[in-house]
């Protein structure tokens, strides 16, 4: 047993944090620091920044342009990144699309589109939820109709995060409403700015349009975009969904937002003491803490097995639950951290454009946007109730 | 990075499980040299390491086992040889010496204060809960000046002997004018006490994985309304939290052994020794529930399991004594 990083690991470990405090702009990690939004350049900015320097995909490949890292090298360069507040990279062409393009699609294909997902030409959504298909995914009714050389595309998705961005979609269509469900669903790039798509937006309950519904009205689109082969999407769907959960635990983030909640808890005051010091208060923060060292180690475990060549069962289901419930409970501890500043909740979604700033600490508006936001991650991702079904299936076999 | 056992590590773990299913005793698992492996090289064994520790005790929380290699070994063999008596701390890791180790002092819950005093080379003062104290032939008495070693039938030594939870038996000590001898500063229990803090957290993560090991059993094989009851959400919820529990246990008893020598060890310790407390109370009460009548019954395998979780967490702190302590060691 050696819980240590090999030299190499941690003379990356050295060179990756050297980056970012290089190159990794101090009104970017700011805003990322006080859990503000970024707008869609600030994304962009950071993208190309990381692109520049060959990082942008660490999981891909050298020959797509990837910076084909180990595994052990991306929870590296995850964990740095989260501490130093970078903007996270958007996981819908980088972690989704990319592996299912390199593994399931045509060479022209790959050729046009890895590298625009790279230089930011292209800002990709995910197009898998419907109205009727939500843990159930393999339900999905939108429907794509053979026509010529086209598909003509029809129904509804929702939830597409940052759909309001992206000028691409990767969807699951219906190809063969006879056959079963999986069995009848295709994997179809859309441009999003052919006619009859439209796009609106969803305000979640933390006032940020996040998310949104995408509309398909007689959409046309070239077979050339289908990915693979005609009603074998589900397939490439789940190959998506195992790379959706790489970075699964959370480590990175977990770590970042409880370093922040000591410094807000040491920054209240309480009873004339900061909160940090009331008994309750603390032995709170040392639950979650203590759960977050032991979660830690189940993800380093799970990244040796993994350097190891074995693959991953219902251990990354147990880190998508725990990382989870713990990102949560940090969540949950700064919300209260805050005390009644907690309250103020300006929102541009809801209210129009404010530029007053919210009364108390800069923390203490995101922490209540933060929190509420956050209930996302035990429901996204193959809910917490679904992980629980896989990780008893796999012990259990019932 | 590698989270593995060398293969003596795994190889001792395997002949001592299967020493343990044929029912070996004490004698044998000396025999084997289970305590040797869970002494350092300088102090004339084979392991030591917390590692070591960790597959030996794990092991024999698995099969329930009682055995002095906890009390006698890694605490009192260990303290011996820190404080220089290498004689002994050999004759207690063979099995030819028995060690009791006498800290705690009635109505002191885990705060550890002591009142028990030395006049000269004799001890007066009552002791509580020293496990093996009956079966010792010495006992380490911790004193208001330091730790002293007390020999069996010692002039003023009385006992009054009981039975533990996990199986074991304990007494009450009491010393009145006891000779003694003293061997060193209270300062050498630091290590032994982080070891056999390591010891308790091993064993029950290896009677937490035997528990759900029988209910995974029970689950696939018990049928109500037609179907085993495995089938049931209700119930497969419950296993799958109960399996995440079990695997930030085992991480947490990792992060202790792979810090026991470490600066960094008495943080490791309150964390480990009080995530595992909460976890062991958690699967003793969910693996009963999910058993139904038979695991309330003393005759099925999984009481003396739940009764050994229910022990380890009272053992050396409980977790909210560990959480006070975590939090002592963050804010240093």
């Amino acid at each position: 047993m050696d819980m240590s990083f090999s030299p190499d690991d941690q003379a990356f470990r050295a060179e990756v944090r050297q980056f970012l405090k290089d190159r990794l702009p101090a009104r970017l990690s700011e805003k990322v620091r006080l859990q503000q939004e970024l707008t869609k350049d600030e994304i962009e900015e950071w993208h190309a920044v990381l692109n520049e320097k060959g990082w942008l995909a660490g999981n891909w490949p050298v020959e797509f342009g990837g910076a084909g890292w180990t595994a052990i090298q991306r929870h590296i360069f995850e964990e740095e990144s989260a501490l130093a507040h970078a903007p996270r990279i958007l996981p819908f062409g980088i972690a989704m699309l990319g592996p299912v393009l390199q593994k399931f699609g045509s060479k022209e294909q790959q050729d046009r589109f890895l590298p625009r997902i790279l230089n930011g030409q292209d800002w990709w959504c995910q197009g898998y939820s419907e109205p009727g298909a939500g843990s159930d995914l393999a339900s999905v009714k939108t429907t794509a109709v053979r026509d010529g050389d086209d598909y003509i595309v029809n129904g509804q998705k929702t939830w597409t995060t940052l759909g309001q961005h992206a000028n691409w979609i990767f969807c699951l269509v219906r190809t063969d409403p006879t056959a079963k469900a999986q069995e009848g669903i295709s994997f179809l790039l859309i441009d999003m700015t052919s006619p009859g798509i439209t796009v609106r937006p969803i305000v979640l309950l933390d006032g940020t349009p996040e998310v949104n519904e995408v509309f398909f009205d007689d959409v046309r689109v070239p077979t050339e975009n289908l990915v693979g082969e005609e009603n074998k999407g589900w397939t490439y769907a789940k190959y998506l969904l195992t790379h959706e959960r790489t970075n699964i635990a959370g480590v990175g983030f977990a770590t970042a937002g409880l370093a922040a909640l000591k410094r807000v808890a040491r920054a209240q005051q309480a009873q004339g003491k900061p909160l940090i010091e009331n008994p309750l208060f603390a032995a709170r923060l040392a639950e979650i803490e203590i759960d977050l060292m032991a979660m830690a180690t189940t993800n380093l475990r799970m990244l040796a097995q993994a350097a190891a060549g074995q693959v991953p069962g219902a251990e990354s289901s147990m880190l998508k639950l725990k990382g989870t419930q713990i990102r949560q409970a940090i969540n949950d501890l700064t919300r209260r951290a805050v005390g009644p500043w907690a309250l103020a909740f300006p929102s541009e979604a809801l209210e129009g454009a404010n530029d007053d700033l919210p009364p108390g600490p800069p923390e203490a508006a995101a922490a209540t946007r933060a929190y509420l936001n956050n209930r996302k991650l035990s429901i996204y991702g193959g809910s917490n109730e679904i992980q629980r079904g896989i990780i008893a299936k796999s012990l259990l076999g019932l | 990075m590698d989270f593995g056992f060398t293969d003596e590590q795994t190889m001792l773990g395997e002949s001592l499980a299967r020493t343990l299913e044929r029912g070996g005793d004490a004698a044998a698992l000396s025999e084997l040299g289970a305590g040797l492996a869970l002494m350092t090289e300088e102090a004339g064994g084979f392991g030591g390491s917390g590692p070591d520790i960790l597959m030996v005790f794990r092991t024999l929380g698995r099969a329930a086992a009682v055995t002095p290699l906890l009390d006698s070994v890694v605490l009192g063999a260990g303290i011996l040889s820190a404080a220089g008596e290498a004689d002994l701390a050999e004759a207690a890791a063979s099995g030819e010496a028995r060690i009791a180790v006498a800290l705690e002092e009635p109505g002191q819950r885990y705060d550890g204060k002591v009142s028990t005093r030395a006049e000269g080379e004799r001890l007066s003062g009552e002791k509580s809960l020293v496990p093996g104290a009956e079966d010792a032939t010495h006992l380490i008495v911790r004193a208001t000046d330091g730790l002293w070693l007390v020999e069996a039938g010692a002039e003023g030594l009385g006992l009054r002997g009981y039975a533990l939870m996990d199986g074991g038996r304990a007494a009450e000590v009491t010393l009145m004018d006891t000779p003694a001898r003293r061997i060193g500063d209270a300062a050498l229990l630091d290590r032994p006490l982080a070891a056999a803090i390591l010891a308790v957290c091993a064993d029950a993560l290896g009677a937490m994985e035997k528990a759900v090991q029988l209910t995974t059993d029970y689950l696939k094989t018990r049928k109500q309304f037609g179907r085993p009851i495995g089938s049931f959400q209700a119930l497969q919820h419950r296993m799958a939290d109960l399996l995440t529990e079990v695997e930030q246990a085992r991480s947490a008893v990792w992060n202790l052994a792979g810090n026991l020598d470490t600066a960094d060890r008495d943080r490791h310790v309150a964390a480990t020794k009080s995530l595992l407390g909460r976890v062991a109370l958690y699967v003793a009460e969910e693996t009963i529930q999910l058993h139904g009548g038979i695991g309330m019954t003393e005759e099925y395998e999984l009481a003396p399991l739940a009764r050994r979780l229910l022990a380890a967490d009272a053992r050396f702190g409980d977790s909210d004594h560990h959480l006070e302590r975590f939090i002592a060691a963050s804010a240093a």
